[in-house]
């Protein structure tokens, strides 16, 4: 046990060191000028310009400028943007809570929609509604997630009126942030206006963002499902007149979460490009539309903390379901 | 919300914290485009900072709101010696700095703070020089070239001495970036140890203070009690709200949206093609006038076969102006043939621009010798100006439109800065390219993009090199005799047009959408946009 | 980390006469899969014969005729039948003509990713050792990336353009490619079939691509199929970011990116590229799906 948890521990450090070239390396080879691109259309001075070169360490060959990145990197210092002049791992920090706040609701909507769902499509197998919720969550799956945002958008906020359009929380509530979370904040705070403020802001991306992993989890539910159902175990206790309700909720589901727990896990890297996007049309402020913007304004620092952070964030989570998984099923342990 | 802005809210001491919600009648909020890139303006040339520091600081002068009269601020007066070498000011006395947590000013503005906010652009060994970017962008290209020294006369007096005459100084010292910063706040973060700080958690003089700043979310300024308006009982130059919030939306759409519930009250930059829907709007008024910018189409005339007049004239006939207004502008500039811009003095009004005719255009271009067209590259800004809304749109359009002479354009954009900085390199064959002034005299732009010297510095973008034209612009900005001046830049502007130096798209109108209860808005062409003097009422 | 333990290689079907016909008939049973075929059917058509059906150039700027509705609203017209976009162009021709594109883009980003993947995954799963471990973490470090900002990167450096973005998506994508590979010749190089012909002296590469290869091929349609809708969906999303195909291309995901600031006032310019790239995505995901029923025979039963 304890091998296996040393063996997929120790795959970690390539990995992460994998992950500072490719960040540090794919950045610097984008092409384009930060200094530039801040000083805008009248120019800077190219005296101005070398200095200001010099001061960011960009003026030295890439190899050295990676070494010294690593130092300061273990050390904990992933810079400073070259354009707020912000340390990378405060903004980091200020802008993460946003994106798991938005993260975690939307995993938390496919759950609640996805599970039963899939539940009673596996009991009813054949049935309208499992061709129905087979359909849905296929069309789900297939959702181009930057134009469904948008249809909503059209619909709830500009036709209906129900929903604000984008944003985090109403600008005249101030919540002193304790989690990160405004949710959370404004109850802390007491402030109810504030809550339902946060929580209709948060409505419209959470769903966006939680539709394809609605429709995984629906049809990954469905077939762990069908499969339990099928096994002997199943059959016997209801042979022996076990309320269906009984054979469904006490044995079945439990042997069936364990794949959709894993797959669960498995959506978080696909949540943060849906975050990139989700965040972008409904300019929420996390950690996806900040790295767009740092894309657009040559901000290396930025883009190479930030894909270095999303990077371990993603490993670590794949790390802990594999773990995870591995308690769970001996068989994998012992399978590599 | 958190690390980084903690301490700036702490360091304001005022209460962002302790206010659970800001009572929202007394409180103006703007929905803005975009974060300031600085907080301190000394270092920016973009509009977003502009924005912030004309609520917080003040300058020497001041553009009359919403017009281009140049009129006293920080100065009370001046008196300029006959050879224009030497501007004297006496300055304004009662003129209090900001309090924070961190910093107790224990006397009010004087002639200290002037030296200080000039010589730490001026002098590279200024101790302050090198603090945050060092970038002084407008401050070095249009002031110090022609600056020598300023001058300490008493605590309210101060002179500038230049080395060379410089007619738009006056105008150019009203722009945010001439701010003036507290001398005694940069000492005393000096001794903390702490000198970044007066970039980060601005100190000022002006109507409004910064009470927190949330990047890319929000901006809160609170109305500064005995401000020296409210003394002079200046009514128009006077905050008439508490509370100032700047809410920062980078969707056109939803900046929209956001006025029309009434999350904001003034919503900036609108996106044209929103106007029809909110001129109808029942709580909103459109309010409109025209900027002083340039948009063109710069024809490298450094490379084949632009450097022929006839190539310029027949693209130019070549191009529906006025298809390009109706689906970029929204039907909203006008198209124009004068270099400068009708809000500004000296513009020609007799100039008219080339009517689109194809016919013509074949046959210029048969003359210079390519009946058959030719085939160029034709580059897009990749990023939303005020004068050109939507790049890569016009770019489309104008693609078309050439394809009927013949000529294949092939269109190409790249990043802001790469395309500004191989701009400047002369890599294009014809690109979209603009400005817009910062203060109210020609020669701002004129003298940046359209001169010879501008063809080695790259910032002429067309290349172009005209001896008389160029001539006519030095001369015009070393003489203070503004009809004399206003002659040589009609001049300009002829041989401009004549010439062809550069297709001009259009005057972009400028519209804010701005709910009724507000009261005595104006629209503010030059610099940052003041909300002094606006009220909000029932 | 663990896909590869989800990935259950196929194993081969075992029922001898006829495995076409058996196919077809798991195949045609399945309405959705046969649905699917069907619209990837018609969108070929559309692509194919854009130059014929399209009523207007897809590029030809109409000054007259800026953001027209489609012809059954007020002011729309029937020679303009969805209308027209903001330059004045017929949306209905550019949407036939971005049927290409979409099929080129798909079909192309998962023919580069298969040919590497293969490659890459038949080189880890029979060599092992050193390969093995190379090539697989350098398929967990692309992983770790969350895709779409890997991709814009890439783009980023390359460039923006249609054929760069489609490398870009090729990337992204390529390590599920090389998992199923290896996954299945892993599996499959443990069978007797296999070790019998190394026995009897079979070359390496033979063994690989003449007996293990053909036993992987069910996996690898099935995600091939699956891919493609993939492709389409990352490359819109790349044009929609504005990184994709450049103007004037009628590229789904670039036209919607246009029509974003119409969004509270031409309903039709964001409404129907949205409405193709679903439709062609999902027909993708219901053949895939089709494909993987009928060659799965875990499910069969």
């Amino acid at each position: 046990m304890l091998r296996f948890i040393l063996t997929r521990v120790s795959l970690v450090v390539p990995t992460f060191i994998g992950i500072t070239l490719l960040a540090f390396f794919l950045v610097r080879l984008v092409p384009g000028d930060p200094i530039e691109t801040m000083a805008g259309e009248r120019g800077i001075d190219p005296a101005r310009h070398a200095q200001l070169l010099k001061e960011y360490g960009l003026d030295q060959p890439l190899f050295v400028q990676y070494g010294r990145y690593i130092e300061r990197v273990v050390q904990g210092d992933l810079g400073k943007s070259i354009v707020t002049r912000d340390s990378v791992l405060s903004e980091f920090g200020q802008l993460f809570p946003a994106t798991i706040e938005l993260a975690l609701c939307a995993i938390l909507i496919a759950l609640i929609i996805g599970l039963p769902a899939g539940i009673i499509a596996a009991v009813k197998r054949n049935s309208i509604f499992d061709h129905g919720v087979m359909g849905i969550s296929l069309t789900g799956y297939s959702m181009p997630i930057f134009w469904w945002g948008l249809l909503l958008i059209l619909l709830f906020s500009v036709q209906l009126g129900i929903t604000p359009v984008s944003g985090r929380i109403a600008v005249q509530y101030f919540i002193e942030p304790v989690t990160g979370f405004l949710t959370i904040d404004s109850l802390l705070a007491g402030d109810i206006d504030a809550f339902w403020s946060a929580l209709s802001h948060l409505v419209l991306p959470a769903i966006v963002l939680g539709t394809v992993p609605l429709a995984v989890i629906a049809r990954m539910t469905r077939s762990a499902m069908l499969e339990v159902l099928g096994e002997d175990y199943i059959r016997t206790a209801r042979a022996k007149g076990m309320a269906p309700l009984r054979v469904v909720a006490l044995h079945a589901l439990r042997n069936a979460l364990i794949p959709v727990v894993t797959v669960i896990g498995l959506q978080v890297g696909t949540l943060f490009t849906g975050a990139i996007l989700t965040e972008t049309i409904f300019s929420w402020p996390g950690v996806g539309k900040w790295l767009i913007e740092a894309i657009s304004r040559r901000d290396y620092p930025v883009l190479q903390g930030g894909t270095l952070l999303l990077g371990m964030v993603v490993m670590s989570v794949n790390l802990l379901v594999d773990l995870a998984y591995g308690l769970i099923n001996p068989r994998i342990r012992h399978a590599r | 919300m958190s690390r980084s802005t903690r301490p700036l809210a702490l360091a304001l001491g005022l209460g962002a914290l302790l206010l659970p919600a800001i009572a929202s009648a007394q409180a103006l909020v703007v929905c803005s485009e975009a974060s300031p890139d600085f907080l301190n303006p000394q270092f920016s040339s973009q509009n977003t900072a502009y924005d912030v520091a004309a609520q917080i600081y003040e300058r020497l002068t001041a553009t009359e709101r919403g017009g281009s009269q140049i009129i006293p601020s920080l100065a009370e007066s001046w008196t300029i010696s006959d050879d224009a070498l030497s501007y004297t000011f006496k300055l304004r006395k009662g003129v209090k700095w900001h309090a924070s947590k961190s910093f107790t000013p224990t006397r009010e503005f004087n002639a200290d703070d002037v030296l200080f906010s000039f010589n730490r652009m001026l002098d590279a060994n200024h101790p302050y020089n090198r603090v945050g970017s060092g970038n002084y962008q407008f401050f070095g290209e249009i002031v110090k070239p022609s600056l020598k020294a300023v001058e300490k006369v008493d605590d309210y007096t101060v002179r500038l001495v230049l080395t060379k005459p410089n007619a738009p100084l006056l105008s150019a010292l009203s722009v945010e970036p001439m701010s003036i910063l507290s001398a005694e706040y940069a000492a005393a973060m000096s001794k903390a140890g702490t000198p970044e700080q007066i970039d980060f958690a601005p100190i000022g003089t002006g109507p409004f203070s910064l009470l927190s700043y949330q990047k890319d979310a929000v901006i809160r300024f609170k109305a500064v009690p005995d401000h020296w308006t409210k003394a002079a009982g200046d009514r128009d130059r006077m905050a008439l709200v508490n509370d100032l919030i700047f809410v920062i939306t980078p969707d056109a759409a939803v900046r929209f949206a956001k006025v029309r519930s009434g999350e904001c009250q003034i919503a900036r930059y609108p996106n044209p093609g929103d106007l029809a829907a909110m001129k109808t709007e029942p709580t909103i008024n459109l309010l409109q006038g025209s900027i002083a910018d340039q948009s063109f189409l710069a024809f490298n005339q450094q490379k084949k076969p632009f450097g022929d007049r006839r190539v310029r004239e027949a693209l130019a006939y070549a191009t529906n102006i006025p298809a390009i207004i109706e689906a970029v502008y929204q039907g909203t500039g006008k198209p124009t043939a004068s270099a400068v811009p009708p809000s500004l003095w000296s513009h020609d009004p007799d100039l008219k621009p080339r009517a689109y005719d194809p016919e013509k255009a074949k046959a210029l271009l048969k003359e210079a010798g390519y009946p058959e067209g030719f085939e160029t590259t034709l580059w897009a800004i990749p990023v939303v100006r005020a004068y050109m809304p939507n790049g890569r749109r016009a770019a489309e359009l104008i693609q078309a439109d050439w394809a009927r002479i013949g000529v294949k354009a092939t269109i190409q954009t790249f990043e802001w800065g790469e395309y500004l900085k191989r701009g400047r390199a002369g890599e294009h064959e014809v690109g979209m390219f603009g400005y817009t002034w910062d203060y109210p005299d020609p020669s701002q732009i004129l003298l940046t993009g359209w001169t010879c010297e501008g063809v080695a510095t790259g910032a002429n973008r067309a290349r172009w090199c005209n001896k008389e034209a160029s001539d006519a612009l030095a001369k015009a900005s070393t003489i203070t005799d503004q009809a004399e001046r206003s002659k040589l830049y009609k001049r300009f502007q002829e041989i401009f047009h004549e010439d062809v130096a550069g297709l001009l798209f259009a005057n972009a109108q400028a519209f804010t959408p701005v709910r009724k209860e507000v009261k005595d808005y104006k629209i503010h062409f030059f610099g940052g946009q003041p909300f002094v003097g606006v009220s909000l009422g029932k | 980390m663990s896909a590869e333990t989800l990935q259950v290689p196929a194993t081969p079907a075992g029922a001898p006469p006829h495995p076409a016909r058996e196919f077809w008939t798991y195949f045609s049973a399945n309405r959705g899969a046969v649905a699917g075929l069907i619209v990837i059917g018609l969108v070929l058509f559309c692509a194919l014969f854009a130059p014929l059906i399209a009523p207007h150039d897809p590029n030809l700027t109409n000054n007259a005729v800026f953001l027209k509705p489609p012809f059954w609203q007020e002011g729309g017209s029937l020679s303009y039948p969805l209308g027209t976009d903001a330059i004045g162009r017929d949306i209905l021709s550019r949407l036939l003509y971005g049927a290409r594109l979409s099929l080129v883009i798909g079909i192309a980003v998962v023919a580069i990713a298969i040919v590497v993947g293969i490659v890459l995954g038949l080189i880890a799963g029979f060599f092992k050792g050193i390969a093995d471990i190379a090539i697989m973490r350098l398929m967990d470090i692309l992983m770790t990336m969350p895709s779409l900002l890997l991709a814009i990167v890439i783009v980023a450096i390359l460039g923006p353009g249609l054929m760069n973005a489609m490398l870009a998506v090729a990337i992204v994508v390529l390590p599920h490619y090389v998992r199923i590979t290896r996954a299945a010749v892993i599996a499959e190089s443990s069978k007797d079939y296999v070790v019998a012909a190394q026995v009897s002296g079979a070359r390496t590469a033979r063994l690989m691509f003449s007996e293990i290869l053909p036993n992987c091929a069910a996996p690898l349609i099935v995600q091939a199929t699956l891919g493609v809708s993939t492709a389409i969906l990352d490359a819109a999303a790349l044009g929609f970011l504005g990184l994709g195909a450049q103007p004037p291309t009628p590229e789904w995901g670039t036209m919607l990116a246009d029509a974003r600031e119409f969004v509270l006032r031409a309903w039709w310019v964001v409404t129907f590229p949205g409405l193709a790239i679903l439709i062609t995505v999902l027909a993708f995901n219901l053949l895939g799906d089709g494909l993987r029923d009928a060659l799965d025979p875990k499910l069969k039963r």
